[in-house]
């Protein structure tokens, strides 16, 4: 049984979510600069090459990537042979929750988050959503992700027929990135859950956002496929038309009953401030 | 490349911008988002006047990120101009000229700029940290309360945005 302290969670938490909003991983990046590669409509990309600029400034001059530093989502992978020694702190939520909330202050994050009828700011831009998954490992996994709004609020979910399929699975993420359109600050990462329950499919959905730029999946050539046919959209950059819309889509799957096919889109804009580490 | 200066000296200066135009911003400029929108729009509706003189004015739909030491203003990109549509045509009747934010407005925005004779700019979304060095100042005007959704004059020199909506009812997005 491996101990593991709250203060060390604080403080890698605390450093981790001031990175993610300053420096965005090589492989995110490197999505963005083949698009601008590839893209030939002049307007998007022209946006592109402010975008590169964007995230060499925010690197170099220590300014956030954007001002919206966003609500901090965090996937922990518990293994069963830990025991977390809590301290002064209640839970590991409070101590996720700490961690987070010093790493605003001292990263000078912007406090987004309010109560959600009053919209009272909390101050301290937390609660963080948090999601526990277990493993059977002797570690403390953390994924933490610094998710805008503008993409958040676009994203969609629904119960499919079976019947409907591979195909109906597809005409759902298509209409959803087109429905958004302009908004949610494409060129977009895409997370697609499918399967599990209602509320299942939309934590697969961000997990799979998590997931973007990692090893391939099983579905790799289905979602180079749906990234092919997004494309076609022509909503490009910021909306301002062009060859590139999606940067790109994964999916995560998990059973799901026989009367249901429950499939959620989460749209992100291209800024995905994503980091991860373990204790 | 257009520049353009706020509080706008006289309307005829808006004449000249077409949707499309990059356009190079200075002056003085007010910001806003949802919050600081629902509140100017609750006074308007009980008759009361509102806490700051929008006349002329450029309203730019952003919520800075604190600044660091040293810094005037932390990250400062345009946030989602959709969700002020029901909000802005009250604000446009008062005398305001102009908006920035990023992304489509509705066609009711679209009338409502060749009826009031006002401007949409669309500046670049999530490049907060961009357009940080267009920004030479910032003064709180009102509701602190708001923290980062309180209502703030930015002055700036050569702000980046391209027309989007210009006064004779042309949409960028539907032009192309």
């Amino acid at each position: 049984m491996r101990k593991i302290y709250s203060d060390e969670i604080v403080e890698k938490l605390s450093e981790t979510i001031i990175e993610i909003n300053y420096k965005l991983p090589k492989e995110i990046k490197n999505c963005i600069k083949t698009a601008y590669m590839n893209e030939t409509e002049k307007y998007s990309k022209k946006y592109l090459d402010i975008i590169l600029k964007n995230i060499e400034i925010a690197e170099k001059k220590r300014i956030p990537i954007c001002q919206d530093t966003g609500l901090t989502i965090v996937f922990v992978e518990i293994g069963m042979d830990i025991k977390i020694e809590k301290g002064k702190y209640k839970n590991l939520e409070e101590i996720i929750n700490k961690g987070v909330e010093i790493g605003s202050k001292k990263g000078f994050l912007r406090n987004s988050i309010v109560s959600a009828i009053e919209r009272k700011n909390t101050g301290s831009n937390t609660p963080c959503v948090i999601h526990f998954l277990l493993n059977d490992s002797n570690k403390l996994k953390f994924t933490i992700i610094a998710k805008g709004f503008g993409s958040e609020n676009k994203s969609r979910i629904k119960m499919l027929k079976p019947s409907e399929g591979k195909k109906g699975i597809e005409n759902f993420i298509i209409e959803t990135v087109k429905k958004a359109g302009s908004f949610p600050c494409p060129p977009l990462f895409i997370g697609v859950g499918i399967g599990g329950s209602f509320e299942k499919a939309a934590i697969l959905s961000k997990y799979a956002l998590s997931r973007i730029g990692k090893e391939d999946s099983k579905y790799r050539n289905w979602e180079k496929e749906i990234i092919f046919k997004i494309n076609k959209l022509k909503i490009g950059p910021s909306g301002f038309g062009g060859n590139i819309t999606a940067l790109d889509l994964k999916i995560e799957t998990y059973p799901t009953h026989i009367a249901g096919l429950p499939v959620a889109v989460n749209l992100c804009c291209w800024a995905h401030r994503i980091g991860s580490f373990e204790i | 490349m257009k520049n353009i200066y706020f509080p706008l000296k006289k309307e005829k200066d808006l004449e000249k911008l077409k949707v499309g135009d990059y356009v190079l911003i200075s002056g003085k400029i007010l910001t806003a988002r949802d919050a600081a929108h629902k509140k100017l729009i609750d006074d308007i509706k009980k008759g009361k006047s509102i806490p700051l003189n929008i006349k002329n004015a450029l309203i730019y739909y952003t919520g800075p990120s604190p600044a660091p030491p040293g810094k005037i203003v932390g990250s400062i990109g345009p946030t989602t101009s959709e969700r002020m549509d029901n909000l802005t045509i009250p604000l446009l009747k008062l005398g305001l000229k102009a908006t920035m934010g990023k992304g489509e407005r509705s066609e009711k925005i679209v009338k409502s700029c060749k009826i009031f004779k006002a401007v949409y700019f669309i500046t670049y979304g999530g490049c907060g940290a961009y357009l940080n060095q267009f920004v030479k100042g910032i003064k709180l005007l009102c509701f602190e309360e708001l923290g980062p959704e309180g209502i703030y004059e930015l002055e700036v020199i050569n702000f980046p945005a391209i027309v989007g909506i210009d006064i004779y009812g042309n949409n960028f997005y539907k032009f192309r």
